[in-house]
């Protein structure tokens, strides 16, 4: 298990170099650090001097790649890929370019990403199961065909909707929570009904229509066969055999997004005012803030690379036949 | 509303539950949420604010976070919204006369400049500007005026600073300013608004007006590389220290008196004076920031301001919200008691001389989407709005006479439309070194005028108020030249009628017809659209930021504007970094562009074409290179005279210069929409001040009870959705028992029976 960890994590080297050289290369090569000089002091009387000025704050005044001028090491250390990219594989974020530590505001923001991720995630995650062992039991009846109805229904419809209706409907005309904004401590439950309740909404169609293919598949097995003739209630059957049998599936989709939920929402937390990592990444792509962007972008990779890891291992958990070579 | 702990007394949990709640924390916690909800409106989204604090509290909103929040950098109308009511420069805008009207702020009055001729000799009052050498402003400020409570300003008990040498012990103990336990104040004086000014040079901060001001204020100019000098031997987190450089310009004459010498005669000078880049900032400041390990806890100027105006920042969360506080230290100021006509009826005054701020905090909330923003201020959460288009029909209806005016629903709740034309003008420009549209780079008269009669077709053939009514809502004037209205210059009616494009018809401009168009391009070589020697058609450019569907409904619209008179119009796509370049390159053939004003005098517009001011090789603010050798002599006459009528004959001239020579389409000045509720009280538009929230002030009653009757939950969608709950379930269950039993696997108590 610890070789196949040890080797798992080398592979990740490679993998996030090759994101970092990418990431620079498009940051650096075709948005030069005069664009970006440019962005952050806007077009209103700005001076030759105020750029230079500018990059030479922010260490954009330096060679890409090799540093000429100086000697030793610091040829290629004194170079903005040393300083910008490098620097990030010991999660040394640096400052975004309006000045602020970008490390601190991660971790201030992963809270509220994670206070409406995490229950998306888990309540949302019960529902689709519940729901989709509901129209297993009841495959080939009526109550499944319009269960898988409903559920074609509900995934053909653009998440924006069912923000925007349920804005409208639960907040404006039925008032029955904040239509958008964050609190501190309990005071944030009341903000999180609604887009934790959208969360779920949302992702139920297609969410239940995967389960159910899963425990259909796992329904025509022996094992199924022989549970019943042990006289097993069909609940039993599907809660206790099923769907601990369905679980390398339902991993494999799963356990990969974990530690994706602190990177947040884009597109719920911008609605509903949340003030999480989703929406300091749609800030910085608006700010045109590339030190912030090639932060996300990189524990994105980072974080990805984990959930994998994680599935891997969450295979031999669920299944004691899988073992680590 | 009152806190939970008041709803815990008023509804005590019995005993008997405490089981239940162990059970079912979900439920628990939903019953916990209704509750609370049960002692007010359920979706107000200021669950810690009580009724005391709320009725003292101005609730506003903000789109986008500010990028600076330092006063030598803050540049943007997103970052004044703050910095405007925290910082206290030496004037401001008189918040109701009209024309605008500069007024002391931190300054006791406006300051006369006195003239020097080059040998130092004082000239008189009325000196032209070719004689003036120096002008030397002399501010006296206000005594008493005292800074925010600052951890920078305390001092221990021999006076010296308590927080300037951090210990790393005492650094792992803050994470934000609010950590540091005691927090100091001073009397605000002359040498810290030169302090200030030596801030603009500072290369660490990038102030965007360090070039402008440079070629102006005596000495600036030399500090500024000293200190560029200073910074490039320095580590780049090392502090530069700006105490031991003097600046020539620049001095104290008294604890209350600092005095500015400017190169030549600059009336706008003062205008600048009302800007936060001159406001006062104590050394202490500087010092107290540049400590290490406070930027790594993003513990800055540019996060936390220190002012002495009269709001303080005293929660700052922008990713959420920012929260300002009346200045306690903030004294002597009180509401105006003259106005321009009309204010004292429609209520303006009936706060004069009471003292300022009025309200004691303003709460702004991050509301990134229109949508969310606008149903919360019908509901009342936010005290004002602006209008997005989808609203516009919902908040704005036009009467038979073709007014405009607030619709029957937001009458019927109290709300007010204000409206005020913006100092701002949007234009599409005419590279004037373009071999086709241009003039500038033509060999003979002929061309020259030729190319000027294209550009009047194109001007005549893109019907402004065909855009304003389909793309603002009717919201903009049509512009007849570069200056916006309320802007010193700028003419009314007839007498600023842009003859090239408009008669005056029955009171009022109307567009010349589109057989005017097609004759000037006829007469610029170009009948129906083809070149009159190759018979090719014309092609134009049209380059633009513009995207997205709204931005390529309304490049589409351009397009068919130019087909009316067969000409090609072809819009290039490209991304606002791409845009400048090729702006600087001069690689554009058209572009649209806007400027808002600085300050409301005509130079800030005119100087937009001003030749020295090319975008070409001299990267400044004259994109379209518009040169014009009369013109530029005018400006540099205009903005050195004083106000009167020789100025506004010159300023005339320079107009009729540019609606003959057309270097722009002249576009449109917006017109801001602004809702307001009936309870804010004192608002006026302003678009020149940035510190206009003290003046304003809530009935917090009103406020209230309104909020409380158009925030009563609807409570049956609730029951309705536990009926629809129970209607799936409970066949499904029904079902399933139904099953169990035909296949004999239910035992008789209903559970699943063992068959181990």
């Amino acid at each position: 298990m610890t070789a196949y960890l040890l080797r798992r994590l080398l592979y990740a080297i490679p993998i996030l170099i090759g994101v970092n050289l990418l990431t620079f290369a498009l940051f650096f090569m075709v948005n030069t650090p005069d664009d970006m000089a440019r962005m952050q002091l806007g077009v209103k009387r700005v001076t030759p001097e105020a750029i230079e000025d500018w990059k030479r704050a922010r260490g954009y005044d330096k060679p890409l790649f090799v540093n000429a001028a100086a000697q030793g090491g610091a040829r290629f250390t004194d170079t903005i890929f040393f300083e910008k990219s490098v620097r990030l594989f010991v999660f040394d974020f640096g400052f975004s370019d309006d000045g602020r530590d970008i490390g601190r505001e991660i971790r201030e923001r992963m809270g509220p990403s994670l206070a409406i991720a995490l229950p998306v995630f888990v309540l949302g995650l019960f529902a689709y199961v519940c729901a989709a062992v509901l129209l297993v039991f009841f495959r080939q009846t009526a109550l499944d065909l319009a269960g898988v109805v409903a559920c074609v229904v509900l995934m053909s419809v653009s998440a924006m909707f069912y923000i925007i209706g349920g804005q409208y409907l639960v907040s404006k005309a039925w008032r029955l929570a904040p239509i958008s904004g964050f609190a501190d401590g309990a005071a944030m439950v009341p903000f999180l009904l609604l887009p934790v309740v959208i969360g779920i909404v949302a992702g139920l169609g297609a969410s239940t229509r995967w389960y159910r293919t899963i425990f259909l598949d796992e329904m025509g097995r022996e094992y199924v066969r022989t549970a019943r003739a042990k006289g097993l209630s069909e609940m039993r059957v599907l809660f206790g055999h099923v769907l601990r049998n369905a679980m390398i599936p339902i991993l494999t989709g799963v356990v990969v997004v974990i530690p994706s939920l602190f990177l947040g929402s884009l597109l719920f937390e911008s609605f509903f005012g949340i003030p999480g990592l989703g929406s300091y990444t749609i800030d910085a792509i608006n700010a045109q803030d590339f030190a912030v962007v090639r932060a996300m972008v990189f524990l994105g990779s980072v974080l990805y690379i984990a959930g994998l890891v994680l599935t891997d291992l969450s295979y031999a958990w669920v299944d004691p036949r899988v073992r680590f070579a | 509303m009152p806190a939970s702990s008041d709803v815990a007394a008023r509804c005590p949990v019995p005993r008997s539950v405490l089981p239940w709640i162990g059970r079912w924390p979900l439920a628990t916690l939903l019953a916990c949420v209704l509750l609370v909800g049960c002692s007010g409106p359920w979706n107000d989204p200021y669950p810690d604010d009580d009724r005391q604090v709320r009725s003292q509290t101005i609730y506003s909103a903000f789109s986008a976070r500010p990028k600076h929040l330092d006063p030598a950098r803050a540049y943007t109308s997103d970052a004044y919204v703050f910095v405007g009511q925290i910082y206290q420069p030496p004037l401001q805008y008189h918040y109701l006369k009209r024309p605008f009207e500069l007024t002391g702020f931190a300054a006791a009055e406006v300051p006369r400049p006195r003239y020097l001729d080059s040998q130092g000799r004082e000239l008189p009052a009325d000196a032209p500007a070719s004689e003036v050498a120096f002008s030397v402003y002399d501010v006296r400020i206000r005594e008493g005026l005292r800074y925010q409570p600052h951890p920078a300003l305390a001092v221990d008990a021999a006076g010296k600073p308590r927080y300037h040498a951090l210990t790393p012990g005492e650094l792992s103990r803050i994470h934000t300013l609010q950590d540091f336990p005691e927090a100091g104040t001073r009397e605000v004086v002359a040498a810290d608004f030169v302090h200030q000014i030596k801030r603009l040079a500072n290369p660490r901060l990038q102030s965007p007006i360090l070039g402008k001001m440079a070629n102006y204020i005596v000495g600036l100019g030399p500090l500024s590389e000293r200190l560029r000098e200073q910074a490039k031997s320095l580590p780049r987190d090392a502090f530069i220290d700006l105490e031991p450089h003097a600046i020539e310009g620049v001095t104290v004459v008294d604890r209350h008196t600092f005095r500015i010498r400017i190169k030549g005669k600059y009336p706008q000078f003062v205008y600048w004076l009302a800007m936060p880049f001159f406001s006062p900032m104590p050394p202490e400041a500087d010092r107290f920031y540049a400590q290490p390990g406070l930027a790594k806890k993003n513990i800055s100027l540019d996060w936390y301001p220190l002012g002495s105006g009269p709001y303080m920042l005293s929660e700052h969360d922008p990713n959420r919200r920012m929260v300002l506080s009346r200045n306690p230290n903030f004294a002597g100021e009180v509401y105006p008691s003259e106005g321009a006509p009309g204010d004292r009826e429609a209520g303006l005054l009936d706060d004069a001389g009471r003292p300022l701020p009025l309200a004691s905090r303003i709460v702004f909330t991050l509301e990134k989407e229109q949508i969310p923003y606008w149903n919360k201020f019908l509901q009342g959460w936010f005290d004002s709005s602006g209008i997005s288009s989808d609203a516009f029909d919902q908040a704005v209806q036009m009467n038979e006479s073709g007014d405009i005016g607030i619709s029957d629903e937001m009458a019927a709740r109290g709300i007010r439309l204000q409206t005020s034309v913006a100092t701002s003008v949007f234009y599409a420009g005419f590279n004037w070194n373009d071999p086709v549209v241009g003039s500038g780079g033509k060999a003979g008269p002929a061309e020259r005028e030729r190319a000027r009669k294209l550009r009047h077709a194109i001007s005549l053939a893109i019907d402004q108020e065909e855009f304003i009514s389909i793309f603002r809502n009717g919201r903009a004037i049509a512009a007849q030249g570069p200056i916006a209205p309320g802007i010193i210059g700028f003419r009314e009616g007839e007498a600023g009628l842009n003859r090239y494009i408009y008669d005056w018809v029955d009171g009022e401009p109307r567009r010349k017809p589109l057989s005017e168009a097609k004759r000037l391009l006829a007469e610029a070589g170009y009948p129906d659209g083809r070149d009159a020697k190759t018979g090719q058609p014309l092609v134009l450019y049209l380059d633009t930021t513009a995207g997205g569907p709204g931005a390529r409904s309304r490049i589409e619209w351009y397009v068919r504007q130019l087909q009316k008179i067969d000409i090609q119009l072809v819009p290039r796509l490209t991304d606002w970094n791409r845009f400048q370049d090729k702006l600087r390159q001069g690689n554009v053939q058209m572009f649209f562009l806007g400027w808002n004003a600085d300050y409301p005098d005509p130079e800030n517009f005119l100087f937009l074409l001003y030749g020295p001011e090319g975008k070409v090789g001299r990267d400044g603010n004259n994109s379209a290179n518009y040169s014009n050798p009369e013109y530029d002599r005018l400006f540099e006459q205009m903005k050195g005279m004083d106000d009167g009528p020789a100025r506004q004959q010159v300023i005339d001239r320079m107009v009729e210069i540019l609606r003959h020579d057309a270097p722009w389409v002249w576009g449109l000045h917006p017109v801001d929409y602004t809702l307001r509720h009936g309870w804010l009280l004192n608002s006026k538009p302003n678009s020149m001040a940035q510190n206009e929230l003290k003046f304003h002030r809530v009935d917090g009653a009103a406020r209230a009870a309104a909020q409380a009757a158009w925030n009563d939950p609807v409570v049956w969608p609730i029951g309705l959705a536990g009926v629809a709950l129970a209607a799936l379930v409970l066949p499904a269950w029904a079902g399933y028992r139904r099953r169990e039993r035909r296949l004999g696997r239910v035992d008789a108590r209903g559970s699943a029976g063992d068959a181990r």
